[in-house]
């Protein structure tokens, strides 16, 4: 390793991650605090620990001078953005690389092209991967509309240029309703928004999240299959499965190969996901966007192929090439991960920080747990709820459906409200014992419990 | 008159204006109505807004804006 000290920009769970796998290297470790993190767990697992500002994340995780104020004054000659705050900012990555550090994670040329939607679209159909049939721009008049929708069949979803995250969307199931949603779509984008611009995108119901793992080390791609991300409450994911067990072995090998094109397209020097929006009635996969960095969910990839990503992608970054040829990775068993947040389901989710009065995480063959928990901790109000991930990893699924049962009745977080109790619930449905869910299901369920039960959960 | 602090209803960050580049929700001497939001509190991601009490007179934030505050922390001041 030429990387002798790392330097972790972030926080939590991810940060105990990264400094486990760098300290496993022979690595030396600085954790950065905010002044309201100076007792979290990763600060006491570093070899050395720097304070750069006060608790918001503004001024401290986020911030770029502090961050590489702290990397000049320990010596660090690498920085691990972990995921969230700058992990996918490339003004950032380019600052590092500037200041003569090595990013761990993909080049900031890279961050940059993926980062912009329409950059991001445009390498995706170079390589041939399938993107969601759609306008292309701007739809100036109806008649134009009309002709779009009838090529790309419908129903299609009018959405605003200016929009986003949900809002300005219309779905038109026949040409009636677009013929009087569009009208609708452009006045509303103009006084929502300031501009009535709008485009169509086919509209896909009842899809799924999938996502492919990639590494890339700027020459080779390799993929590590797939993960389904589909139970989802308000675009936020909540369980994760690896593999995707909807997906036929064609449909996956040509999922898996359309990621490592792209990837291998844009020259790829890290670990790094592809999303896929799936329509499970039609077997076809549409490219969402890439995220060129670590994600929250990487442990139930790890379980199914026994690739230590975190490891993988600081051996990339000091240099080395891939460790593994695509002949070497092979899917053993199924893995799925529960995200514990500190947010009360029967309160609607509402954030729940607090200190941890008693805690009891699961043990056991194929069970994993990545937390920054331990009793008499108090989780700051000021960052992400994510406390916890439980992990569990059995030969089939079945399997690991009925371990993760008795996992997750052994584990206890007291102190403040936690997740874990949906956990319990969702494991029991049928929807999720036959994996039939989709990305709007677990909000539906959830809709429909508060009905019969008068509460989110009951 | 008898003053009437607000005080922080959950931990979190307060912020005392709608926005980045926005003025303060509240300047001293502005007349408050019961119920108006004064500023937010963000939680874990979270904005929760922070409603004054009782009507009256403004008299200033108690705190800074983007200052980390505890539960129960005082926020603001009204005259009532």
């Amino acid at each position: 390793m030429s990387i002798s000290k790392l330097l972790i920009a972030n926080r939590g769970e991810i940060a105990v991650r990264i400094n486990r796998a760098a300290q496993a290297l022979g690595i030396s470790t600085v954790q950065v605090v905010s002044r309201a993190d100076r007792d979290m767990l990763a600060a006491q697992l570093a070899d050395e620990v720097i304070e750069i500002g006060p608790a918001p994340a503004l001024r401290s995780y986020l911030s770029i001078p502090a961050i590489l104020d702290a990397a000049r004054r320990t010596g660090a000659d690498a920085i691990h953005p972990g995921y969230g705050f700058l992990a996918e900012n490339a003004a950032f990555a380019q600052s590092v690389e500037d200041a003569g550090l090595i990013f761990v994670g993909p080049k900031a040329a890279i961050i940059r092209q993926m980062g912009d939607k329409i950059s991001a679209l445009t390498a995706a159909r170079e390589a041939g991967v399938p993107t969601l049939p759609g306008s292309d721009g701007s739809v100036a008049d109806s008649a134009t509309a009309r002709a779009i929708a009838h090529d790309i069949g419908y129903p299609v979803m009018i959405k605003a240029t200016a929009g986003g995250g949900g809002r300005g969307i219309r779905v038109a199931r026949n040409e009636t309703q677009l013929e009087e949603l569009f009208a609708q779509a452009m006045q509303e984008a103009a006084s929502a928004f300031g501009n009535g611009s709008v485009y169509l995108e086919r509209m896909i119901e009842y899809g799924r999240h999938i996502e492919v793992q990639v590494l890339g080390d700027g020459h080779d791609v390799i993929h590590l299959y797939e993960r389904d991300c589909s139970v989802q409450r308000r675009r936020q994911k909540v369980w994760e499965e690896a593999p995707a067990t909807c997906l036929s072995p064609s449909v996956r090998a040509a999922l898996c190969q359309s990621a490592v094109n792209l990837a291998r397209q844009v020259g790829y020097n890290s670990a790094g996901t592809v999303e896929y929006l799936y329509d499970q009635v039609e077997e076809k996969f549409y490219f969402l966007e890439m995220n060129t960095r670590i994600q929250v969910e990487h442990p139930v990839t790890e379980m199914v192929t026994g690739v230590d990503i975190v490891v993988e992608m600081l051996r990339i970054a000091d240099g080395e090439r891939l460790h593994f040829k695509q002949s070497d990775i092979h899917l053993h068993g199924h893995a799925i991960e529960c995200r514990i947040n500190a947010e009360d389901p029967e309160r609607n989710f509402l954030p729940a920080p607090g200190q941890v009065k008693k805690l009891v995480m699961p043990q056991g063959t194929g069970v994993r747990v990545d937390t920054f928990l331990y009793e008499g901790y108090t989780v700051p109000p000021f960052y992400d709820s994510l406390v916890a991930k439980i992990i569990v990893h059995a030969d089939q699924r079945a399997q690991t459906l009925a371990t993760l049962r008795k996992t997750l009745d052994s584990t206890r977080v007291e102190g403040f409200a936690t997740t874990l109790p949906l956990h319990v619930r969702l494991a029991g449905t049928s929807e999720v014992a036959t994996a039939t869910y989709d990305t709007g299901w677990l909000e539906r369920w959830l809709s429909q419990d508060q009905l019969l039960h008068g509460s989110a959960m009951s | 008159m008898s003053s009437n602090a607000i005080a922080a209803p959950m931990p979190g960050i307060f912020y005392n204006q709608p926005g980045i580049d926005q003025p303060p929700y509240f300047q001293p001497d502005d007349i408050v109505i019961t119920g108006a939001t004064i500023g937010l509190i963000e939680v874990m991601k979270t904005f929760t807004p922070v409603t004054a009490p009782v009507g009256g007179l403004f008299k200033g934030y108690l705190v800074e804006n983007e200052d980390a505050v505890m539960a129960g922390d005082l926020l603001a001041e009204i005259l009532v």
